[in-house]
C-alpha cells in the first residue's frame, strides 16, 4: 500500500527521565519503536506508560534524555501536541476520538475538511473517501453501517476501528493505543485487534498499551514490561511464548509483593 | 414491525418531518373550525408579515442550542438595535448607516458574550440572563422610556426592500427571513463553521482534540447571534414604523419554544433549521388560528401548550433514539456475550 519507509525507528528514546517534583516517574527507559513495528506496553497502574507516551505525543518533555522521531532528533523546546501530530504521531483515546451524534463521515474529516474557497464542505468527495477508508484501510465490514450512520450506531469496537482508519489514512507514522479494549465485550475486543493487525498491513507503527496480556501478546512484535517508571524486560514475539511472558509477570508481581512484605 | 420500523427510519431522514406534519395537520384543523378565516389568503398574508422577526431569532438561536449553548440576550436586542436604528435614523436621517449601526450594535453584545463565555467560561445561561438586563436597561436609559414615532422611513428605499408588499401582496421580509434560513441551513449542515458547531455541542472535548478551536467557533457563533437579532429588530422596527422601549420583551419564551418543537435538541450536537422555521410557524399561528376558531382568547395558552407537547414528543417518538436503543440493545445482548465463555484471563496485577 504505502511507500518503504524511509526510516528505521518511527520513535526512540534514550535515557529518558521524568521528574514529577521530587517523584520520580522514569528513570532512564530507552524505548524504541521500529518504522513498521507492533510495541506492547505492559504495565501496572502507576508504572509510567502513560508518562512515557504522553512525553511521545508532546502533552509534556521530559526532565532529562533524547528522543527521536524518524530518526531526527527531537528538540523538546519547540515540541507540544500540535508538532506531535505534524511528526505523524496521532493517539486513539478511548471515548474522546469522535463525535457520538454526528455522521460518520463528518467524523473522518472534522478539522481538516475538504473545503471550496467559501468553506463549504465538499460532500460528495467527504463521503467517496470516507467509503474508501472504511473499505479498504480498515476493512469495515459492520452490518447496516454506511458513512451516513451516525457513530452512536456503531459498537466500542467499530468506534476504534474508524478512529484507527482516521489516523491511518492522514498519515499518522505511529498510532498510539491507549487501552483500546478496556470496556469491550470479547468479540469487540477480536475486532479492535483486526484494526491493529491493518496499522502493521498498512506499513505504520503502533503502540498498544493494555493490561490484557493474551491481546497484546496477539497482535505485538515485541513487549515492554515496565515497573515503577523503569523498563524491567524488552522481548521479541519470537524470544518467548505467551506462557512464558505470563509467567515471568506473574512471577516478577510475586516478587514485587515478597519485597514489600519484608 | 419491521415495516413499521422501515417507515420510522425514513420519516426520520427527513429534516423537520414531524414539526411539518404538526403544521400541516393544525393548519387542517384551523381550516376545518374557522373556513372562513383560513381559506382566504389573508390570514396567510398576515402570519407573513408578524412571524419573520421571531422567525429570524429563532434560527439564530437553533445554531446556538446546537453548540450546546443558550442566548437569552436576543430580546434586550431588539429593544437596544432597535433603539440604535431609530436614534440614528432620527438624528440624521440617513436610514443605510442607522441600519449597518443596528447590525453592529447586535454584533458587539453578541461578541461581549462570547468573549465572556469563550474566555472567562461564564455559563451562557447566565452571561446572557445578565447581559438581557443590562442591554434592556440601557436601552430604557438611552430613549429615557420614550417610543418614537419614525415615520419619516417609509419614503426612504429600505422600507419597501425589507417590509415591502412585493406585488402588492407578500411581505418582503417573509422572503428575507426565508433566504436567511436557506442561507444558515447552509452553514449548519455544509460548512466548516456549522460542522464545528455540531461537534462543540457533541463534545467540546472530542472538537478540540480534533482540531477545532472551541473558543474561536464560540466567539464567532454568539456574535452571529447577536448580528441575526439586530436585524430581526431593524424587521420589527420598519414593519412598525415604530420604536418602543419594551419592543421584544415577550419574544424570549415563544422564540425558545419554536427551536425546541422544530427538534433542536437541547443537549446539543443537533439541530433542525428546518424545524425551527415551521416552529416558528406554527408559534405565530397559534393565537389568531384559536381566536378565529371561536373558541376563545381565554383558550389561546393551553391550545399552544398541547401543541407545543404534541410536537415535542412526536419529535422523540419519530427520532432515532428508539432505533438506536434497538441496535445497541442487539450488540451487546446476552446472546453475544455469553457465546464466548470468560476465558484464562492474562492479567498481569
Amino acid at each position: 500500500m504505502a511507500a518503504e519507509n524511509q526510516y528505521e525507528y518511527a520513535v526512540r528514546m534514550k535515557d529518558i527521565e521524568k521528574y514529577f517534583g521530587n517523584v520520580m516517574a522514569l528513570k532512564r527507559v530507552n524505548f524504541e519503536v521500529g518504522a513498521n513495528e507492533v510495541v506492547g506496553l505492559i504495565g501496572d497502574n502507576g508504572a509510567g506508560k502513560s508518562t512515557l507516551i504522553k512525553i511521545i505525543t508532546g502533552v509534556f518533555p521530559p526532565t532529562k534524555g533524547e528522543m527521536y522521531i524518524r530518526d531526527e532528533k527531537i528538540s523538546f523546546k519547540d515540541y507540544g501536541v500540535k508538532q506531535a501530530h505534524k511528526w505523524g504521531i496521532e493517539t486513539v483515546y478511548q471515548d474522546k476520538s469522535l463525535g457520538e451524534k454526528q455522521e460518520l463521515w463528518r467524523n473522518f474529516f472534522i478539522g481538516r475538511q475538504i473545503t471550496n474557497r467559501l468553506g463549504f464542505i465538499k460532500v460528495r468527495e467527504e463521503k467517496e473517501i470516507a467509503q474508501k477508508i472504511m473499505l479498504d484501510t480498515i476493512g469495515f465490514r459492520g452490518v447496516g453501517i454506511t458513512v451516513d450512520s451516525k457513530v452512536n450506531k456503531l459498537s466500542g469496537g467499530e468506534r476504534q476501528g474508524v478512529a484507527i482508519g482516521r489516523a491511518m489514512y492522514f498519515d499518522a507514522d505511529l498510532i498510539v493505543l491507549d487501552e483500546p479494549t478496556a470496556a469491550l465485550s470479547l468479540k469487540e475486543v477480536q475486532k479492535v485487534l483486526n484494526f491493529v493487525r491493518k496499522i502493521k498491513e498498512g506499513r505504520k507503527a503502533c503502540v498498544y498499551i493494555s493490561h490484557n496480556i493474551s491481546d497484546v501478546y496477539e497482535i505485538s512484535d515485541s513487549f515492554v514490561v515496565l515497573d515503577r517508571g523503569e523498563v524491567v524486560a524488552n522481548f521479541k514475539r519470537d524470544e518467548i511464548s505467551l506462557k512464558g511472558l505470563d509467567e515471568f509477570l506473574l512471577k516478577y508481581a510475586h516478587g514485587e509483593k515478597w519485597a514489600k512484605g519484608r | 414491525m419491521k415495516t413499521v420500523r422501515a417507515i420510522k427510519t425514513g420519516v426520520g431522514r427527513i429534516e423537520g418531518l414531524p414539526i411539518m406534519m404538526v403544521y400541516f395537520v393544525l393548519m387542517g384543523l384551523f381550516i376545518m373550525a374557522a373556513p372562513r378565516v383560513f381559506t382566504g389568503y389573508r390570514i396567510y398574508m398576515s402570519f407573513l408579515q408578524t412571524v419573520p422577526p421571531q422567525l429570524v431569532l429563532a434560527l439564530g438561536l437553533t445554531l446556538v442550542i446546537t453548540a450546546g449553548e443558550i442566548d437569552l440576550s436576543f430580546s434586550a436586542v431588539i429593544a437596544f438595535s432597535g433603539f440604535v436604528f431609530s436614534y440614528i435614523f432620527l438624528t440624521f436621517g440617513t436610514p443605510w448607516i442607522a441600519f449597518f449601526l443596528a447590525l453592529a450594535s447586535g454584533a458587539l453584545v453578541g461578541f461581549i458574550n462570547g468573549l465572556l463565555i469563550a474566555k472567562i467560561g461564564v455559563p451562557s445561561i447566565m452571561c446572557t440572563l445578565a447581559s438581557q438586563f443590562f442591554w434592556n436597561g440601557l436601552t430604557i436609559l438611552l430613549c429615557g422610556g420614550l417610543s418614537w414615532n419614525i415615520k419619516a422611513i417609509k419614503s426612504h428605499f429600505i422600507h419597501p426592500l425589507f417590509v415591502g408588499r412585493i406585488g402588492g401582496l407578500v411581505p418582503a421580509q417573509s422572503l428575507w427571513s426565508l433566504g436567511l434560513a436557506v442561507l444558515l441551513w447552509f452553514i449548519l449542515n455544509r460548512h466548516k463553521f456549522g460542522e464545528s458547531i455540531l461537534f462543540i455541542g457533541d463534545n467540546p472535548d472530542v472538537a478540540r482534540v480534533m482540531g477545532v478551536n472551541v473558543e474561536t467557533t464560540k466567539i464567532k457563533l454568539f456574535t452571529l447571534n447577536g448580528l441575526i437579532a439586530g436585524f430581526a429588530a431593524v424587521l420589527l422596527t420598519l414593519e412598525m414604523i415604530n420604536f418602543w422601549t419594551t419592543q421584544g420583551a415577550g419574544f424570549l419564551l415563544p422564540v425558545m419554544a419554536a427551536v425546541f418543537i422544530g427538534g433542536t435538541s437541547i443537549a446539543g450536537g443537533q439541530g433542525s433549521i428546518v424545524g425551527s422555521f415551521f416552529g416558528a410557524y406554527i408559534i405565530g399561528s397559534l393565537e389568531a388560528g384559536v381566536v378565529a376558531s371561536g373558541i376563545g382568547g381565554y383558550w389561546t395558552r393551553l391550545v399552544s401548550g398541547l401543541v407545543m407537547g404534541a410536537s415535542v414528543t412526536l419529535n422523540v417518538v419519530l427520532g432515532k433514539t428508539k432505533e438506536k436503543r434497538f441496535i445497541e440493545k442487539l450488540r451487546s445482548s446476552v446472546f453475544v456475550k455469553g457465546f464466548f465463555k470468560q476465558e484464562k484471563q492474562y492479567v498481569h496485577n
